[in-house]
């Protein structure tokens, strides 16, 4: 494809529990794809224009200093007019994705039903528990804008909400992550197996796995692995279990279960923790918890690693912050502007993981290049949407060297 | 929520909005709603863009169609790259005033009273 062209909704692998496409909804979302890119690219300089020219003037002139936080930035834009046109654009292409999605999942959410009930109850890799309640900070809102979070039912039972994130994600990232959504977990992949080749993890935990789109290509990449792949909803893990069972990859199972309670586990059950793009979608309290458990259920020698949009810092200019923060009040991602304010490095260090045990490497997603473009480079970073991503990770140390630490 | 059996109304439950209170990006709520359809409709005016250039091609291609043809229909990467730069070029033309108000920001003309004055004296 070439290089400023988004590939065709068609260029999507159809999967078995993959939502059928009419002719009309694939155009749909192709349009979405290039609206957005429209938006992050051709005119979304125009931010930073009124920034610069009089928004940033009228501030300094206002307060007689500059910015010191970017939510003095996000006040002084949001009454800025273009911004808010903007930001009306975008909101309208997030909602537009949302509509059109639910209109592919719902018209076709008998099959969709009856195929993941069959799969799932055949496969037998996927284990829900009723016991398990949604967490505030997944019902507080419906994150993504998605309707029904990642956890409602239009029905008891339904697999509306996963089908409807695995049809849309194309459409949010501009085909960034490939054929199968899955150019982030293939990320991870490419990241691990570059730096400890030899390395052959026996068992890997995904936190937060949704619909496992990043989770199967590492049970895909280590056949040998059993990887447990959890989340506290159970609309999400319907379809992923289904998605997963209808590839063929059978090393994985989709558990309802809480990260913040993982005792199910003994200590270091685990040889590698993940978490994908999760962190900024919990709270202050439960990032922690969710960290500690981890720790614990990791063995010594073991891997954790979290795949996340870069943390904010002083060296990162505070225009930035605000733009990687407009999800956060724009396209219900309450967490995301506090967790990137945190210092990602205290957070794990305090559950666990010592400061030099720890690494922070850049990624980004693995595609198929003859398909899809590559990401936006920083030239047109659409802020906190790109597929190049931080990998936020440590190495556990042995018991050994903990004590010389100590 | 339905029961587990009971048909849906697809449509009716496609719009349902997401939890959480939306921005109100304009002062005047018309505009906010005026917003949503006018992008809504040039999606659909995308799409029908998009079919109309899928039967042309079936067209020259056999002669004749049908809409299993059309429901059925997958660009090659030629075919794909020609439609999305079609597309590309539609979203271009709506979104000009947009665009040129960008270039607009970065240019900062005087206002054209300023001009003419200068002219009527230069």
């Amino acid at each position: 494809m070439a290089k400023d062209l988004p590939p065709p909704y068609t260029a999507l692998t159809r999967h078995e529990m993959m939502p059928r496409v009419t002719h009309d909804e694939a155009a749909r979302f192709n349009f979405l794809t290039h609206f957005n890119r429209y938006l992050s690219g051709t005119i979304g300089a125009g931010n930073k224009l009124a920034y610069e020219k009089r928004v940033l003037p009228a501030f300094r002139a206002e307060h007689g200093r500059d910015p010191e936080h970017r939510y003095e930035v996000r006040d002084a834009m949001n009454r800025d007019a273009w911004h808010r046109m903007w930001s009306a654009l975008k909101r309208n292409s997030m909602e537009m994705r949302q509509h059109f999605g639910r209109q592919v999942v719902l018209r076709q959410l008998d099959e969709l039903d009856a195929m993941a009930r069959q799969y799932n109850e055949h496969s037998g890799q996927l284990e829900l528990d009723p016991a398990i309640e949604q967490p505030h900070y997944q019902t507080a809102v419906d994150i993504h804008c998605q309707p029904g979070g990642y956890h409602g039912e239009e029905r008891p039972g339904d697999v509306t909400v996963g089908a409807n994130y695995d049809v849309g994600l194309f459409a949010t990232t501009g085909g960034a992550l490939g054929g199968l959504n899955d150019g982030g977990g293939q990320a991870v992949v490419n990241w691990v197996k570059a730096e400890r080749p030899d390395w052959s993890p026996k068992r890997i935990l995904d936190i937060g796995c949704t619909i496992g789109h990043n989770a199967v290509p590492i049970a895909q990449a280590f056949p040998d692995a059993e990887v447990i792949a959890i989340d506290t909803a159970a609309a999400s893990l319907r379809y992923g279990a289904a998605r997963a069972a209808a590839m063929g990859v059978r090393n994985i199972r989709f558990v309802q279960a809480s990260g913040e309670d993982l005792a199910r586990w003994t200590d270091g059950h685990f040889d590698w923790v993940q978490t994908t793009m999760f962190l900024h979608e919990l709270s202050t309290k439960a990032m922690p918890r969710i960290l500690a458990e981890a720790h614990r259920v990791l063995a010594p020698g073991g891997l954790i690693l979290h795949i996340e949009q870069p943390q904010y810092s002083d060296a990162m200019p505070l225009f930035e912050q605000f733009m990687r923060d407009w999800d956060a009040f724009n396209n219900n991602e309450p967490f995301w502007s506090a967790m990137h304010g945190q210092d990602l490095k205290q957070v794990m260090a305090d559950a666990g993981f010592p400061q030099d045990a720890q690494f922070v490497a850049g990624v980004r997603a693995v595609v198929d290049p003859a398909i899809f473009p590559p990401s936006p480079d920083e030239g047109k970073e659409d802020y906190g949407r790109a597929a190049i991503w931080n990998a936020y990770g440590a190495w556990k140390p042995l018991a050994a060297e903990t004590q010389v630490a100590a | 929520m339905s029961a587990p059996d009971a048909p849906l109304d697809w449509v009716e439950l496609s719009g349902r909005r997401a939890k959480g209170r939306r921005p109100d990006y304009f002062d005047n709520p018309a505009l906010d709603r005026l917003y949503s359809t006018v992008f809504a409709l040039a999606a659909e005016v995308s799409a029908l863009r998009e079919r109309q250039d899928t039967i042309e091609r079936l067209l020259d291609a056999k002669g004749t169609l049908s809409r299993a043809d059309i429901e059925a229909y997958e660009p090659d990467r030629a075919a794909g790259e020609e439609r999305g730069l079609a597309t590309r070029a539609y979203v271009a033309r709506i979104m000009r005033g947009f665009q040129q108000e960008v270039e607009a920001l970065e240019a900062s003309d005087p206002p054209i009273m300023d001009v003419v004055e200068r002219l009527s004296r230069e």
